[in-house]
């Protein structure tokens, strides 16, 4: 038996916690908060008369409030007997110093009315582990809670949380993938550019002198020298020109081997931009490609490409 | 009026070429210069030019406090990478043949293994620069992976395959194996260890691209005239010229009609043989920029040695050996020798011209010298007295 377990065998021994009293007893104004805030209309909670009328005999408070009437508050602190607080003391001596909640089951046995004051005990149910997940090795801690009015039960909550020893982050080596790709500079010229991608639009500058159609864009018209930009919307269909396997050096938010595909668009103008769902190996000149708009964050949309279904030749 | 025959370089210096210097780049510089000002037989006093990269973190002014170079009267740098190498030297003898200074020497220095390496990500280069907003966030973001995407077009236009490529490497470190100043001294490859050595961008290897290192180069340039009454033959400039092409850019040149050609070295080799009255037959030495290998068969096309797509071919029953039709960078080039963004290639032709090279070619006349590819770029001419 670990420390750990020996630990959790000593907490779930010493069976429920005293007692601990609601802060209030039920009341309406608490009622009132919570059901505009979880949006619950059922009159029963609010209107004497539809509660009478339902049989209730009288306001009654929505079940799933149990937990509200208990909360600790702002400042709340566990009591000293509390099985959970003690079980997470020991898991955090162990090194498994993370915690989040992984799922909790309510039963209530009766509704609860104006007035009364309710009690909270809690115990240990059990403790398993250690248990290998995605977000690290870790005990998965169950305790029960019991809500007492007087000595008559009035609802229980089985409550899981995975108590767990955070995965290392990768050292920086070489395999690691840096976070951070490379923005591009935007400015007066390109910025229609950049604007299209996040409304998913591939945009090709057009001179609004000669119509000249233009990638990379610029300011000024190299057939007509007019300074009348446009765009049009490309299909954002093409072929694939030329194309890199990109193995070494590692490159920021990317990991390799990946492929950057230089694409003549049916359009005329030529764009590059990564090449995925393809494997490497499969990808020659004359590849027929559309455009995918990969969202990078809420300011940068790349364009990217994609092999075009039926597009075999 | 004419550079051609105006100008010489009359001295060179370096230092060792190495991973790890150990020491500032403006002490590199320094040392170079003054190994370059102590081969022509002049002092820093009698420098009133100095030329460089935009590169380059040596600044003239900081040189010349180095070196005590009192006054200056022309100072200069050139843009856009290895480009750059030739038009130095185009630029000295420009201020030469104009009068606006009488010795300038052009300089080239850096830590480029130990310090900043040109062979990562150029993360810096992205932030803003528009023209790179175009391929390094779509992933684009290296040297080798720019001339790859290049290279792939290139082999399936004109059927080239990486063992053509390959064929540049065997030559360069085959010359480099016999140089006692290069890297790979005594430590040549095989066509065979060039095809299974690892993919850095496809279709390039590891063996398809340059070294990285520390060092750097120096070059003196004066007068063909007071050239004469110093210590060493002079180099004759010949010819000296620089290039862009149509919608150029910086290494990602990809929105012209054709993405075969270097047109950028088209306009050089037109303006080098007009200025120097030849013609590819008559380069007895070539000294080809090769930062990665597919450029230099596109170079040989471009300079007129044979027609476009017809590289594979014309390197072919040994033509780049020492005693072939066209000897390819007897000193290894960058791929052999040592990265010194094209400087350590004019140093070597030099050599070639005075006689004087680890790998000597019989009877030469004439040099050609290229710079950075992928780039606006830059090319000479030397020659014999």
């Amino acid at each position: 038996m670990t420390r750990v377990e020996e630990e959790a065998a000593r907490i779930a021994a010493a069976g429920e916690s005293a007692p601990r009293l609601a802060r209030d007893p039920v009341n309406l104004p608490m009622v009132l908060n919570w059901v505009e805030a979880i949006g619950d209309a059922n009159p029963v909670y609010t209107d004497p008369e539809a509660a009478e009328k339902a049989g209730h005999g009288g306001l009654v408070a929505p079940p799933a409030m149990i937990q509200v009437w208990t909360m600790g508050g702002l400042h709340g602190q566990r009591s000293s007997d509390d099985p959970l607080g003690a079980m997470m003391a020991v898991l955090d001596e162990a090194g498994y110093t993370s915690v989040v909640a992984t799922n909790s089951d309510q039963t209530y046995h009766r509704y609860l009315r104006q007035g009364e004051h309710v009690a909270v005990t809690t115990r240990l149910d059990d403790v398993v582990g250690p248990k290998r997940t995605a977000l690290g090795e870790g005990w998965f801690v169950t305790t029960r809670n019991t809500w007492y009015v007087g000595d008559e039960v009035v609802a229980e909550m089985r409550f899981r949380v995975l108590k767990f020893r955070p995965a290392e982050k990768p050292a920086a080596v070489a395999e690691a993938v840096p976070a951070a790709v490379i923005r591009p500079a935007v400015n007066h010229d390109t910025e229609y550019f950049w604007q299209g991608t996040a409304l998913g639009e591939l945009r090709i500058q057009r001179c609004g002198g000669c119509g000249l159609l233009r990638h990379p864009p610029g300011p000024m018209c190299p057939e007509c020298g007019a300074t009348k930009p446009t765009h049009l919307v490309s299909d954002g269909v093409g072929e694939v020109y030329s194309y890199v396997v990109h193995h070494h050096p590692r490159v920021p938010g990317r990991a390799t081997p990946f492929v950057v595909a230089l694409v003549e668009l049916d359009e005329g103008v030529r764009m590059l931009g990564e090449l995925t769902g393809i494997a490497p190996d499969d990808v020659r000149v004359g590849l027929p490609v559309e455009v995918v708009f990969t969202k990078v964050d809420d300011d940068l949309t790349m364009p990217t490409w994609r092999p075009r279904a039926g597009g075999g030749s | 009026m004419s550079v051609s025959g105006a100008a010489a370089v009359v001295g060179i210096g370096a230092t060792e070429f190495s991973k790890d210097s150990g020491r500032s780049e403006l002490r590199l510089a320094a040392e170079a210069v003054r190994d370059a000002l102590t081969d022509a037989g002049l002092e820093p006093s009698d420098v009133d030019g100095l030329v460089s990269f935009t590169m380059d973190s040596n600044t003239e002014i900081a040189v010349a406090r180095e070196l005590g170079i009192p006054e200056l009267t022309f100072f200069s740098r050139i843009h856009y990478g290895g480009g750059a190498a030739c038009a130095t030297v185009q630029q000295a003898a420009m201020a030469v043949a104009t009068g606006m200074a009488e010795v300038v020497v052009c300089y080239r220095a850096f830590n480029e293994r130990s310090g900043h390496r040109f062979g990562q990500v150029q993360t810096a280069a992205a932030v803003g620069s528009v023209d790179n907003s175009w391929s390094y966030p779509m992933g684009l973001g290296t040297p080798a992976a720019m001339v790859a995407m290049f290279a792939r077009r290139y082999m399936h236009a004109h059927g080239a395959t990486s063992e053509d490529f390959g064929r540049i490497a065997v030559v360069d470190r085959k010359h480099a194996a016999t140089n006692p100043k290069a890297w790979f001294h005594e430590r040549p490859i095989t066509l065979e260890e060039h095809q299974s050595s690892r993919w850095i961008a496809e279709p390039l290897r590891l063996l398809d691209c340059c070294q990285e290192s520390d060092g750097a180069v120096a070059i003196v340039v004066t007068s063909a005239e007071r050239a004469r009454d110093l210590r060493r033959p002079p180099a004759v400039i010949r010819a000296a010229a620089q290039g862009s092409g149509t919608d150029q850019f910086t290494m990602t040149s990809y929105y012209r009609d054709d993405l075969t050609g270097l047109p950028e070295m088209g306009v050089v080799a037109k303006a080098l043989w007009r200025q120097s009255g030849l013609g590819p037959s008559d380069v007895d030495v070539a000294v080809l920029y090769d930062h990665f290998t597919p450029f230099v068969l596109v170079q040989l096309e471009e300079l007129g040695f044979c027609q476009r797509g017809e590289a594979r071919h014309f390197i072919a029953d040994g033509m780049l050996e020492l005693d072939g039709g066209l000897p390819l960078n007897p000193h290894g080039g960058q791929l052999g020798e040592a990265y010194v963004h094209g400087m350590n290639g004019i140093a070597e032709a030099v050599r070639q011209v005075r006689g004087t090279a680890a790998n000597q070619v019989r009877a030469v006349a004439h040099v050609l010298v290229t710079a950075g590819t992928g780039v606006p770029t830059s090319g000479l001419v030397l020659g014999v007295d």
